[in-house]
C-alpha cells in the first residue's frame, strides 16, 4: 500500500463538544459530545428521529449547530458548509446513492473532483484511475454506466469516491440497507480492515445491532437528541444497547404466534410474469402458494422484483402471463374481486401508495367501504355521518393519533398513517393479506403494534404474504420464507428449518 | 430534362435535406443541450421566429447578414435566459413557461417585425459545393449554406464536449441526477440557466437561416411550427447531438417530398405530401414513446418523463 490516497496513519480523530441544534420548539440535538479516536470504526445508534442524522449533518456543515464545536485531531475546526467538510477530509455516504446513473464509474469519479480538468485526457485519467483502484481493496468496473451496477457495486463506488477525493474520515448513513447480507459483510469487513491499518476513521449510522457487534469498535447511542450512553462494543450486549436506544418504554415482545396447522391453499401465484416500466421482464414465472393461517415472507435485495410482484397483486401493474388464484378462483385485481374474495393489502410507503394525502383521515379510512351501505345509499349517495362514525370507531380501536377525523392524512406521522391504513384494511373479515415493508421508518412502539396486528390476522386464519427488505422482520413473523432473486423465487423453506446465511446466499442469487 | 423521374426526386430530396434542415438542426441542438441539463424549453418556436425577425432587421439596417446572424443568436439567448431565470423560481413548471415563451417570442417578433415585411435585406451567401458535378440541377441541390456546416460543427463539438470536458460531464450530471449534482457542490439552477441561454442562442441562429437564407424573407408564417417539430426531433435523436443532425436532415428531406413530386408531375396529394414533416413528427412521437432505448437514454431529471 503506497501512494497518497492510502498512506498509513492518515486517519484522524473526531470529537464533538456539546453540540446542540433546535428546530423551532424541537431540540433535535441536545448537548451531544462524542469522541471517535483515529482509526476506529464507530457506530451511531438510535431510533428514527433520535438525532443521528442531525448530528452528522451538523458535522458535515449542512446545518449550523446552535452551540458546540467540532474538533479534528484535537484542533477545533470551523465547518460552515459541506465544501468545508470536504476540505477537512470528511466525506459522507448518503442513504440514497449520489452517483449519476448515466455516467460511467470513471466519469463519476472524475467529475467528483473539485479540480476536474476542463478538457479530459481520458487515456491519462483512466491510467491514473486504474492505478488508484489497484491500491484499493474495493474493485468496480470503470467503463460501465452506473445504471447497470448492482447495489453493492454502487455502494463500493460511493466509498471509493470518498477515498479518491482523499477523505479519511468517512461518515456512512445506513450503508447496508440496500445490500445483501453477503455484500454488507464484505464491505463492512473491508472498511474495518482499513480502519485497523489506520488508513481511515469510520462513523456509521445504523440500527442493526448485528453489524455493530460484528464490525464496530465503539458505539454512541442517541435518544431524543441526547447522548444516552455507549462505549466499547466488547463491553455491551444487544439487550443493553436496545435498552439505551428505546429508554424506559417496554422492550417489545415478539408477536405471539398461535400454534396452528396451516390450512388449505388460499393464495396461489402461478407462473406470474410482468414487465417493468421500461418494458423489460422483471417477474419471470413466480410460483408460490400461501395457506390459510400462515405468513409467507418474501425476502430479497430490493430491485429483484418484489415491489413489482406487490404491484401486480395490488392491481398497479399489468400481468404479462400467469394467473393469481384465490381459493381456486381466478383473481382479477378489481374492486369487486377484492371485496368478494376478501383480499386486503398494505403497500410500502402507505402515504404514497395507499392514501390520498390531501383527503381527510375519515375519507381515507372509508376507501374500502364508501360505495357500500351504510355509507352509500343506492351505491352512489354518500352520507358523511356514518362515514365519520366508522372512522371515529376505527381511530379509537387502532389508536391512530390524529387531531380529528377531518384532518388531512398527510399531516399525520408515519406510524399513524400506517395505523390508519391498517385500520381500513383489517377492520373487515380478511382472507388474504398482502403486506410490503410495513414497518419501514417506524419507531419501536409502532413496529411492535403493527407486527402484532399482522400476526393476529394470521392467527385468525388469513393467508398473509409479507414482502420485506428487513430479514429480521421476516424471521420474526413468517412461517415460511421465499427468496426472490432476479425476478423469480429461487428458494422456499420453513423459517424454523433454515438460517440467515442460507437465505443470504439465495438472496445473492446462488 | 431527360433524367428519370426517380433521380429527379432523389436529387430534390437531397437538395431539400440540405436546404431545409438547418433550422431544425440548430433548434434541435439547442434543445438537446437544454434537455441534457434536465430542463425542457418548449419556447424555441418563439425563439426561432424572433431570431428570424432580428436577423432580418439587423441585416437590413447594417447591410451585413452575419451581424444579423449574431443578433438572432443574441435575441435567442435573451429569450433562453428569461426561460432559465423564470424556471428557477420556486414551483414554476418549465413546460408551462415554455408555452408562454413561445407565444411571447412570436408576439414580440410580429410586433417589431411589421415594418420589415416589405423591404429587402442582404442575404447570406452559399458555398457552391456542387460545381464539380457539371450537372446544373445537382449543383443547385448541393449549394450549401455556411450555417449548415456550422451546425454540423456545433453538433460534433457538443458530442465531444459531453464526453470529454468538465462542463459536459457537469451538464449530463445535472440532467440525470440533481441530488448528485448538488452533493458535489454544483449549482443546478445556474447550469440549467446557462444551458437554456446557450440553447436559445443556437435556436436564434436557426431563425437567422430562415429569414436570411431560405426562404430568405421575413413574414409571419415563416416558421410554421418548425421549432416545435425540432423539439420532438430531440426525442427521436435520443439526446445525441450527432443523431440530431441526422434527424434534421431526414426532416428536411421529408419537407421536400411535396415540391419534388410536383416537379416530376405528380400533382395529386400535393398538400398531403407537404404535410410529411408533421406526419413524421406524429409517428416519431408514437414510436419513441414505445421505444425501450429512448427510456434508457432520457435524462433522468426531465419533467416530461419524471
Amino acid at each position: 500500500m503506497t501512494g497518497p490516497a492510502t498512506m498509513p496513519g492518515r486517519a484522524v480523530s473526531l470529537e464533538t463538544v456539546a453540540m446542540s441544534k433546535r428546530f423551532g420548539p424541537l431540540a433535535a440535538l441536545d448537548d451531544v459530545s462524542l469522541r471517535v479516536p483515529a482509526g476506529s470504526f464507530h457506530a451511531l445508534l438510535g431510533e428514527n428521529g433520535a438525532g443521528k442524522s442531525t448530528l452528522v449533518k451538523c458535522i458535515m456543515g449542512f446545518y449550523a449547530a446552535d452551540e458546540g464545536s467540532v474538533l479534528l485531531d484535537g484542533k477545533e475546526v470551523e465547518i460552515r458548509n459541506p465544501r468545508d467538510a470536504r476540505a477537512q477530509g470528511i466525506g459522507m455516504v448518503y442513504q440514497h446513492f449520489t452517483l449519476v446513473p448515466s455516467l460511467t464509474a470513471a466519469e463519476n469519479l472524475l467529475i467528483s473532483r473539485a479540480d476536474a480538468p476542463l478538457v479530459v485526457d481520458w487515456t491519462r485519467e483512466k491510467r491514473k484511475l486504474a492505478e488508484f483502484l489497484d491500491r484499493m481493496p474495493f474493485k468496480v468496473p470503470l467503463d460501465v454506466p452506473i445504471a447497470q451496477f448492482a447495489a453493492g457495486e454502487k455502494q463500493k463506488l460511493e466509498i471509493l469516491k470518498l477515498l479518491y477525493l482523499d477523505q479519511h474520515l468517512l461518515i456512512l448513513d445506513e450503508p447496508t440497507s440496500v445490500l445483501t447480507p453477503g455484500e454488507a459483510d464484505e464491505i463492512l469487513g473491508l472498511l474495518r480492515d482499513m480502519t485497523r491499518r489506520g488508513e481511515i476513521t469510520v462513523i456509521m449510522i445504523t440500527h442493526k445491532f448485528r453489524e455493530v457487534l460484528s464490525f464496530c469498535d465503539s458505539v454512541t447511542v442517541l435518544r431524543r437528541g441526547r447522548n444516552v450512553g455507549g462505549g466499547r462494543v466488547s463491553d455491551l450486549s444487544t439487550e443493553s444497547m436496545a435498552r439505551l436506544m428505546i429508554g424506559d418504554t417496554q422492550i417489545r415482545e415478539r408477536a405471539a404466534r398461535a400454534d396452528r396447522a396451516a390450512g388449505k391453499t388460499v393464495l396461489e401465484l402461478a407462473g406470474l410474469c410482468a414487465n417493468n416500466d421500461e418494458g423489460l421482464p422483471v417477474l419471470k414465472a413466480v410460483n408460490l402458494k400461501v395457506h390459510a393461517g400462515e405468513i409467507v415472507g418474501i425476502a430479497g435485495v430490493s430491485g429483484n422484483g418484489q415491489s413489482q410482484l406487490f404491484e401486480v397483486l395490488a392491481g398497479q401493474r399489468a400481468l404479462d402471463d400467469g394467473r393469481v388464484l384465490i381459493k381456486d378462483t381466478p383473481f382479477e385485481p378489481n374492486r369487486d374481486s377484492y371485496y368478494r374474495l376478501k383480499v386486503f393489502g398494505l403497500p410500502e410507503e402507505p402515504l404514497k401508495n395507499a392514501a390520498v394525502p390531501k383527503m381527510t383521515v375519515a375519507e381515507n379510512i372509508a376507501f374500502r367501504s364508501f360505495d357500500r351501505p351504510p355509507i352509500a345509499k343506492l351505491g352512489w349517495w354518500l352520507s358523511p355521518v356514518p362515514m365519520r362514525d366508522k372512522a371515529r370507531e376505527l381511530i379509537a380501536r387502532y389508536r391512530v393519533k390524529t387531531p380529528s377525523p377531518e384532518t388531512a392524512i398527510a399531516d399525520l406521522s408515519g406510524g399513524n398513517v400506517q395505523r390508519a391504513i391498517l385500520a381500513r384494511e383489517l377492520s373487515g373479515d380478511v382472507d388474504v393479506l398482502i403486506v410490503a415493508n410495513p414497518c419501514f421508518g417506524l419507531d419501536f412502539a409502532s413496529v411492535a403494534e403493527i407486527r402484532g396486528q399482522i400476526m393476529e390476522q394470521r392467527n385468525r386464519g388469513a393467508a398473509v404474504l409479507l414482502v420485506s427488505e428487513d430479514l429480521d422482520e421476516i424471521l420474526e413473523l413468517a412461517d415460511r420464507v421465499a427468496v426472490m432473486s432476479g425476478g423469480t423465487i429461487n428458494y422456499v423453506a420453513a423459517v424454523a428449518a433454515t438460517d440467515r446465511a442460507t437465505i443470504g446466499q439465495h438472496m445473492a442469487g446462488h | 430534362m431527360s433524367q428519370a423521374p426517380a433521380l429527379v426526386v432523389l436529387i430534390a430530396l437531397i437538395g431539400g435535406a440540405i436546404r431545409v434542415s438547418t433550422p431544425f438542426m440548430f433548434v434541435a441542438l439547442g434543445e438537446c443541450l437544454t434537455e441534457k441539463s434536465g430542463r425542457v424549453n418548449l419556447g424555441l418556436e418563439g425563439t426561432l421566429v424572433l431570431g428570424a425577425m432580428c436577423a432580418y432587421a439587423t441585416a437590413y439596417h447594417t447591410g451585413s447578414p452575419w451581424l444579423g446572424v449574431l443578433a438572432a443568436g443574441a435575441a435567442g439567448a435573451v429569450l433562453g435566459a428569461m426561460h432559465g431565470y423564470i424556471c428557477k423560481l420556486p414551483r414554476v413548471n418549465d413546460i408551462a413557461i415554455g408555452i408562454a415563451m413561445m407565444s411571447f417570442g412570436t408576439g414580440v417578433a410580429f410586433f417589431f417585425g411589421k415594418p420589415y415585411i416589405q423591404p429587402q435585406a442582404p442575404r447570406l451567401g452559399a458555398l457552391p459545393l456542387g460545381a464539380w458535378t457539371g450537372n446544373p440541377q445537382l449543383a443547385a441541390s448541393l449549394e450549401v449554406s455556411p450555417l449548415l456546416l456550422l451546425g454540423i460543427a456545433v453538433a460534433a463539438l457538443m458530442a465531444w464536449a459531453f464526453a470529454n470536458t468538465r462542463w459536459g460531464l457537469i451538464v449530463r450530471m445535472t440532467g440525470d441526477s440533481a441530488p448528485a449534482a448538488k452533493a458535489m457542490g454544483v449549482s443546478v439552477d445556474l447550469v440549467r440557466f446557462l444551458t437554456t441561454t446557450m440553447g436559445g442562442f443556437l435556436a436564434g441562429i436557426g431563425g437567422a437561416f430562415l429569414s436570411l437564407y431560405y426562404p430568405g424573407s421575413w413574414n409571419q408564417g415563416l416558421s410554421s411550427g418548425q421549432g416545435l417539430m425540432a423539439v420532438a426531433l430531440v426525442i427521436f435523436a435520443r439526446w445525441s447531438p450527432v443523431r440530431c443532425v441526422v434527424a434534421a436532415l431526414l426532416f428536411g428531406a421529408a419537407g421536400a417530398i411535396g415540391p419534388s413530386l410536383q416537379s416530376v408531375g405528380v400533382n395529386q396529394g400535393y398538400y398531403f405530401f407537404n404535410a410529411a414533416p408533421y406526419i413524421l413528427t406524429l409517428f416519431i412521437m408514437v414510436l419513441s414513446a414505445k421505444s425501450k432505448r429512448a427510456a434508457h437514454d432520457v435524462p433522468g431529471e426531465l419533467s416530461i418523463t419524471k
